[in-house]
């Protein structure tokens, strides 16, 4: 072969050696796999280079290519008498729930680097949510903050690039207390790893001018090998600059920053578990203010017009971005041409590079010498590597000598599905094991709860990022001055000049699926959608984000609850009628401890973000309570749902069932509660979620300040026993304050639906609960207060 | 009445910059956000606009120190045109990183030499938080109309106002330099988290001594309608407009 690239023998290399080129080089390719390359490039009479194979290990990777989410899945259900079996491939389950809902509300759906939806006549708005779970286990703080980094380029990505207006973030992590003599080796301590990626997030996106106002932080020890962080971002896009496309001739343009050894087999590593020996130059290494003078520069660009289409440098690196652009057309790329931090590297290492800051522009002859120029106006570099030329080839040059020649259709269609076997078991639900005997201290319990690390405040954190830089947050994270209520979700007005808003928010249990992964779906969705209503947005305009992560999905038992999982997501997706605009999964998180050989694999986790139009910003509501004299009513029924309730992780019972969704009840229900909050009859609104009524009441009392009497007894349930009462975790269900002149006119609205009268908002500074007619509890809002906000420390 | 023109300098890493503009926008202002390298190359003149602001953000990314990058290229890249500015009595208004740019710069309080730094928050942390103000007597004719005590956002790690000395910090008193203090919801001067970095006798904003150069740490632009105030779910007060338009308008107003 030539000087610069090497030939790997593929041709006629028996399986041994084929999983050993696979495994050197950390292709993460299986044999099958090598095995269709192997026959390619047998077809074309040649050994591939070392450029060619990583090219397509780039793209066949289970992070660009979703190999489980395109399988061809045979799903066996069991249970004690039952067997099901079903064929289902889960990206088309999810597809399929989005045709069925989506109507003219949704604009582009999971064809571009975003989702995007109708803002109003002129503007869409596009939201994407990555995760950037192995690299943070490895460097929480670069780990973290290229995540957020890498999802804004999504966004700016996403049609012929959108301006970015909010961050979302949302993690996972062990406990924070846990014992540093039980870290296995090579795992960083839950607290290093929970302020090492707050800290990255902080740091890149505060640079950055977009505010990080949305997200959620779960604390379970299942995620201490393996932490999640979760990076949303979204953005508005003039409708006139959704479409983008690649135009024989255009230039192959990278601009932003520099190219060099870091993040390289990024894509591929993300696609293996983790263990000691991963070395850290898979990690990225981002610098915030070179994006930022790109994301300048690259808004203006697109407002002259000057190119056809964009795309971000993410995983893979150029390899991805100009395969992705150029897979209906062709493209001739010079690797010498790209700028370097430092020399040495090898063509193929420039190639699949994952370094920071660096966007692919397709341009026209024409607009080619104003682009550069306007880059080079705010220095930002911008250079022409290549060109987009119909051949149908991938053809990729290094001074002069040839290093890569594959067909663009192998690349991208060469790969048939994956046959897979996944298998659930579904046990029968255990009936609650735990009636309440004895004398309980309910104080105490309650104080247990808020104060728990999943439910206290999370203002430590908040607090770091600029949630309000480009002014538009409306509903901040935290309510009032001093922070002393979470809000269900936040409220923008993207453009200034116009009172229309978006809400956003997000639903998240990873507990749930520990019993049932189907209803965790329904739960997290209802719980996205029932944020939104809380604070005012439109149930019937709003659109939601998946994110799958999952452990080990070789294992035949996590296929198998994954795919229960997507069956949930299509059953209540479309039960509430939300589209998914948008998603991504992470597999394989999982860890294996070299010593022992133990393999330890994540609670599967689903994250669904939310995104809803809010018609009017100032027709919106908050959840602290307003105002002395006005009357508290329940809406939605409670059931005894406390299987896997933070009430009974905090008290370590077992047993029970999890909250089981109801759209045909609910939607209504959300539907009249909206009525109320644009007629201005809702004072304010707080849905009931993690830690059960008491916990949403006791948020609402706290960010008020102000005193209530309760009666437990009014609260329609199916049981009525205390616990259940006050923790129950049963979906669809709101606390609401209303003005007591709108009463009649509130009970109206209601009318038909689960609506009881509860109690009354005092001029007192205590909660007050009574149970058939005895005062069960008495509550101190400053002793609350103090335990809510010191239950997670920085 | 002629609208002033209005120039928001941004370099790499300036990112308050939409946001200033829209707020000048509607208090009736002309304004234009520039890029520091057209007025180095001289595209832009300085001398064509009527106020001057150096908005939020990080710019060069604060490395060094908050704002010193940048207090350094307008020390030496644009000294002559700043001093112009300044002898023709236009306004120069810096805000959060600006502010830090201003004082490092030497431009305030007294545009000679560096007096007052802007250091690390007692929390060593970045934060973004709302504070109540109490206005001072102050001699910037930006301020007025306001309430004794107002509220607004700050977002920032190094927000912790510093005098060189004592003898500074009286001479900044006693030249009644101070715009105003964080405080409580009543006016009472408080620590942490009313006072949000520990900055020195709870100061948040200074001028010079003319009034018309003024920093400060919170962000007014973020608080031009009542509805991005904290708590405006719970107020009764129905009216659209902030405490910081007012600041903006007082400025337009400055030229009429």
């Amino acid at each position: 072969m030539g000087r610069y690239a090497e030939e790997v023998k593929i041709i006629g290399a028996d399986v041994n050696r084929l999983m050993e080129i696979s495994e050197k080089n950390l292709l993460s390719l299986n044999l099958d796999e090598m095995r269709i390359i192997q026959d390619y490039f047998t077809s074309l009479g040649r050994n591939p280079t070392d450029c060619e194979i990583e090219t397509i290990a780039q793209t066949w990777s289970e992070h660009c290519y979703h190999k489980i989410f395109r399988a061809d899945i045979e799903y066996t259900e069991k249970s004690e008498k039952t067997q099901k079996k079903q064929k289902i491939t889960l990206l088309k389950e999810i597809k399929k729930a989005t045709d069925k809902v989506k109507g003219d509300f949704c604009i582009s759906v999971f064809k571009d680097n975003a989702g995007i939806i109708k803002f109003d006549n002129k503007y869409g708005i596009a939201f994407k949510v990555e995760t950037h779970n192995h690299p943070s286990a490895l460097e929480p703080y670069g780990g973290a903050g290229t995540g957020i980094g890498g999802v804004i380029r999504d966004i700016l990505g996403a049609g012929k690039g959108a301006f970015p207006i909010l961050n979302t973030d949302i993690f996972c992590f062990g406990l924070l207390d846990a014992s540093y003599d039980k870290l296995p080796e090579g795992v960083l301590h839950p607290r290093r790893v929970f302020r090492g990626v707050v800290s990255g997030v902080r740091d890149y996106g505060n640079r950055m001018g977009i505010p990080t106002a949305s997200g959620a932080i779960i604390f379970d020890e299942g995620y201490q090998n393996n932490c999640l962080v979760y990076c949303g971002t979204l953005g508005v896009i003039p409708l006139d600059k959704v479409e983008k496309k690649v135009c024989n001739g255009d230039y192959v343009v990278v601009v932003g920053g520099r190219t060099g050894r870091d993040g390289i087999h990024g894509a591929t590593f993300s696609s293996v578990a983790l263990d000691k020996d991963i070395s850290t130059s898979v990690v990225q290494i981002g610098n915030p203010i070179v994006e930022k003078k790109m994301m300048d520069v690259l808004i203006k660009a697109r407002d002259e017009n000057l190119y056809n289409a964009v795309t971000d440098c993410g995983a893979g690196g150029l390899s991805s971005a100009v395969g992705e652009m150029g897979k209906d057309v062709g493209a001739v790329v010079y690797l010498e041409q790209v700028p370097l931090k430092y020399e040495g590297l090898a063509p193929w290492e420039i190639w699949v590079s994952e370094s920071q800051e660096r966007m692919v522009l397709a341009v026209p002859e024409k607009n080619l010498t104003r682009l550069l120029q306007l880059f080079s106006e705010e220095d930002v570099e911008a250079t022409v590597i290549g060109q987009f030329i119909k051949s149908g080839k991938l053809e990729i040059f290094y001074n002069g000598e040839q290093v890569c020649c594959l067909d663009m259709n192998f690349l991208h269609r060469g790969l048939p599905p994956r046959k897979l076997k996944a298998s659930f078991y579904l046990k029968r639900p255990l009936t609650d094991t735990t009636t309440v005997s004895g004398v309980i201290d309910w104080k105490e319990r309650i104080f247990n709860v808020l104060g728990s690390s999943n439910i206290a405040s999370k203002e430590a954190v908040i607090t770091q990022y600029d949630h309000e830089v480009q002014a538009h947050t409306i509903i901040k994270p935290l309510t009032g001055m001093y922070h002393d209520g979470p809000s269900d979700a936040v409220v923008l007005n993207p453009l200034y000049d116009r009172w229309k808003g978006i809400a956003v928010a997000c639903g998240i249990n990873p507990f749930y699926g520990k019993i049932d992964p189907y209803y965790m779906a329904g739960c997290c969705i209802e719980e996205a959608l029932r944020n939104l209503v809380a604070v005012g947005a439109d149930p019937t305009k709003v659109a939601i984000l998946d994110n799958f992560c999952w452990g080990d999905v070789n294992n035949e038992e996590n296929l198998g609850a994954l795919t229960r999982c997507v069956k949930g997501c299509y059953d209540f997706a479309t039960g509430y009628k939300l589209p998914f605009i948008s998603g991504k999964d992470s597999l394989n998180n999982f860890f294996i401890d070299k010593k022992t050989g133990v393999k330890t694999s994540i609670p599967g986790t689903l994250l669904i973000s939310s995104v809803g139009i809010v018609s009017d910003i100032r027709k919106t509501v908050t959840s602290n309570l307003k105002k002395e004299g006005s009357c508290l009513y329940i809406c939605g029924k409670t059931h005894n749902e406390m299987g896997m309730s933070e009430y009974y992780r905090v008290h370590k019972i077992e047993g029970g069932k999890v909250p089981e969704p109801l759209p045909a009840e609910t939607f209504p229900l959300m539907k009249k509660i909206h009525k109320g909050i644009k007629s201005g009859i809702i004072k304010s609104c707080h849905d009931c979620s993690d830690g059960g009524f008491i916990v949403a009441l006791m948020e609402m009392a706290m960010g008020g300040e102000k005193g209530v009497s309760v009666y437990l007894d009014n609260i329609p349930s199916s049981n009525n026993s205390i616990d259940v009462l006050l923790f129950s975790e049963s979906q669809g269900r709101f606390i609401v304050e209303v003005d007591r002149k709108f009463k009649k006119q509130f009970e109206n609205i209601m009318a038909g639906s689960d609506v009881r009268y509860i109690g009354n908002i005092e001029e007192s500074d205590e909660v007050k609960v009574y149970y058939k007619k005895n005062l069960l509890v008495e509550i101190v809002l400053k002793e609350a207060i103090d335990t809510w906000k010191g239950g997670l420390k920085w | 009445m002629v609208k002033p023109r209005v120039l928001i300098l941004r370099v790499g890493g300036t990112n308050c910059d939409r946001e200033t503009e829209w707020a000048f926008e509607i208090a009736g202002a002309l304004p234009e956000r520039v890029h520091i390298n057209r007025i180095k190359e001289g595209n832009k003149k300085l001398n064509d606009y009527q106020v001057l602001v150096i908005p939020g953000g990080f710019s060069y990314g604060d490395d060094i120190s908050a704002g010193k990058v940048l207090a350094n290229e307008i020390r030496h890249n644009l000294k002559d045109e700043i001093k112009r500015f300044i002898e023709d009595k236009k306004p120069v208004i810096g805000i959060c990183n600006g502010f830090q740019v201003l004082v490092k710069a030497g431009i305030l309080p007294w545009n000679d030499k560096q007096d007052v730094s802007l250091g690390w928050n007692d929390s060593a942390r970045f934060e973004d938080r709302w504070v109540y103000l109490k206005i001072e007597d102050t001699k910037s004719p930006f301020f007025k109309g306001l309430p004794p005590v107002i509220k607004l956002p700050v977002a920032h790690a190094e927000g912790k106002f510093i005098p060189e000395s004592e003898d500074i910090l009286k001479r900044i008193e006693v030249e009644k330099l101070i715009i105003f203090r964080y405080c409580d919801a009543d006016g009472n001067l408080k620590g942490y988290p009313y006072n949000p970095n520990g900055s020195i006798n709870n100061i948040a904003g200074i001028s010079s001594p003319d009034g018309l150069i003024v920093g400060m740490m919170p962000h007014p632009e973020r608080a031009v309608l009542r509805y991005y105030y904290p708590d405006w779910h719970r107020e009764e007060n129905r009216e659209e407009e902030g405490y910081g338009f007012i600041f903006f308008r007082n400025i337009v107003k400055y030229f009429s």
